[in-house]
């Protein structure tokens, strides 16, 4: 540039290059990045609900229609359903959220135009997360509001509960997750990704015991959802809010905290690797 | 480092398959120069731009923008250029203003960004829904999201397509503004023109090679063409090269002495008479042409 290049437009006087040392911190680009990904959660229809809304109802719908019968002594299906709800609800905004709003986004373009800024990819994932923490915890609260208000559901009274409920929220909701980002490589049109997405979802919730009850599951379907993630989230929920007696009602007679833990962290792993694996910021073509 | 050089491209090519879409170019684009680079879909004008964008990887060649290989991005690199890619409309549940201010936010010496959203023209609609807007107004936000971060080169893609007469020659001043701030820009267009408005050199791409370059005014041999002198032919017709419905029309490199001839021929005022060059679209066409037969 001359030196008689004039500034004529408005605004701060154009500097030296700049190095990476004016660059904006990270944890401001995330708190940007969660910011703005909440804000679209909340504002758009469909997420809200789809995604966010559709548990509860669901919750309703089969409380009100099964709830009353007792599943054993002291446990009311209305219990189980709003437990495993929880599970349920904790996959919905993050695994279906994730799977069809990244492949939207991905097939729109707002992918690319991200990796066209000088924001990092880190900051991208951490505004996902701080989307997925805030929407999950809502719609774990909203649960749990429906659940005390009209199906008897009972909050944990123990600390020990309290911590089963926040690592199995945790564990769940990061391979949930983690799942939800991989997939969203697999629709290849924006059309495309809410049936590719919502499919397998809602598969999964029929035969993980969210919406029919685990015990009445043929064994042959247990043992496939024994395989996902889904299957031990609802149960480990069960662990949390049903009474210990529930516990006859597994498969096992017992809760397998043990097992539920080394299945989520096995998923979580496994996502991780194929997030890396095949996380594209542009479609194909 | 050559200051002087915004963009450099040696021997560039790039193949998809068995199709090459981009055949050995070479170009460089000097800093704060308007550079068109136009030709029919499918020459290599898309791929060769997104080489340069750092979006995709060349086969062989040299490339550096703004002195580094963009077959490396760094963030520092990153947030000196500005990219208007040819997108629909995203984020359509934040207002102007949202998306604009997080896009600035993302650079390290952003401009403020309601000036960004003003001097594309989007003042009005700043607290709008981007779902809400028209497909010029959305190009426009795509403006203001690709300047926000003040960038030393600019690359846009189709940037007025959608646009009606008024907002195109309000766009195409506030591109001049950005040249006189010394920004870069290399613009890929439709329109003919536009790249005639705006560049100061244009490079027509087909086939994956270049065909020519140069000024607007002189590209492909344009300002040296024979001009085109055309007549009614009634009475006494001198050079009939040409005749067609009822006109004559001769190619001539003397336009002015074949005028002073058909003067003398019709004693006074030649009917219908016309004198033209070959308009930038024509020696494009032609060029185009020549390379895809």
């Amino acid at each position: 540039m001359t030196a008689q290049a004039q500034t004529i437009l408005p605004g701060r006087p154009r500097q030296a290059i700049p190095g990476p040392a004016s660059m904006p911190a990270l944890w401001r680009l995330a708190a940007a990045r969660g910011g703005i990904e909440v804000k679209t959660f909340f504002r758009d229809k469909m997420a809200v609900a789809f995604i966010f809304g559709l548990p509860s109802i669901l919750l309703v719908l089969f409380g009100s229609i099964f709830g009353g019968q007792a599943a054993a002594r002291g446990v009311s299906v209305g219990q189980l359903y709003a437990s495993g709800m929880i599970a349920g609800g904790i996959m919905s905004t993050s695994f279906q959220y994730l799977g069809i709003g990244i492949a939207t986004e991905r097939e729109n373009g707002t992918l690319k135009r991200l990796a066209g800024t000088p924001m990092p990819p880190a900051a991208y994932f951490a505004g996902k997360v701080v989307q997925v923490m805030v929407c999950t915890l809502s719609e774990t609260a909203l649960l749990m509001l429906v659940g005390t208000l009209f199906y008897h559901l009972q909050l944990p009274a123990s600390p020990g509960r309290w911590w089963t409920f926040a690592w199995v929220f945790v564990l769940g909701s990061a391979a949930c997750a983690l799942m939800g980002i991989a997939a969203s490589s697999l629709p290849r049109s924006v059309a495309s990704a809410t049936p590719i997405i919502t499919l397998p979802f809602t598969v999964l919730q029929f035969i993980s015991g969210i919406y029919v009850p685990f015990s009445n599951i043929p064994g042959w379907m247990q043992d496939l959802a024994s395989l996902f993630p889904l299957k031990w989230m609802a149960q480990g929920m069960r662990s949390v809010f049903l009474p210990g007696q529930a516990a006859t009602l597994e498969p096992a007679h017992v809760w397998e905290h043990g097992r539920t833990a080394l299945v989520l962290a096995v998923w979580i792993a496994a996502g991780l690797v194929l997030c890396v694996k095949t996380f594209r910021w542009q479609n194909r073509g | 480092m050559g200051s002087e050089t915004a963009v450099m491209v040696r021997d560039l090519g790039k193949r998809y398959g068995d199709v090459t879409a981009v055949d050995g170019i070479d170009f460089d684009i000097g800093r704060g120069e308007v550079f068109a680079l136009l030709g029919p879909n499918g020459a290599g004008k898309t791929t060769t731009v997104e080489i340069l964008e750092g979006f995709r990887h060349r086969d062989r060649g040299t490339v550096a923008v703004l002195g580094h290989d963009p077959g490396h991005p760094s963030r520092a690199w990153r947030a000196r250029i500005g990219i208007v890619l040819q997108l629909a409309s995203v984020g359509p549940e934040l207002t102007v203003q949202e998306m604009v201010r997080h896009f600035a936010a993302l650079y390290p010496q952003s401009r403020d960004p309601d000036e960004a959203i003003e001097l594309v023209g989007l003042t009005g609609k700043a607290r709008s829904r981007i779902g809400g807007l028209s497909g010029g107004q959305a190009r426009r936000l795509d403006v203001a999201m690709g300047i926000v971060g003040r960038p030393e080169l600019l690359f846009l893609d189709e940037p007025t397509t959608g646009f009606d007469p008024e907002a195109r020659r309000h766009f195409w001043d506030l591109i001049r503004d950005l040249r006189t701030d010394g920004t870069t820009i290399v613009l890929t267009t439709h329109y003919l023109d536009e790249a005639e408005a705006l560049a100061d050199r244009i490079a027509v791409i087909a086939a994956g090679r270049i065909v020519a370059a140069g000024d607007p005014g002189s590209l492909g041999g344009r300002s040296a063409a024979a001009a085109r002198v055309s007549w009614t032919a009634t009475g006494p017709a001198i050079r009939t090269a040409g005749e067609k419905q009822g006109r004559t029309t001769v190619e001539t490199t003397t336009p002015t002495q074949l005028i002073a001839e058909l003067r003398q021929q019709f004693d006074g005022e030649i009917p219908g008479l016309t004198v033209t060059r070959p308009t930038l679209e024509d020696t494009y066409l032609e060029l185009t042409a020549k390379a895809t037969s």
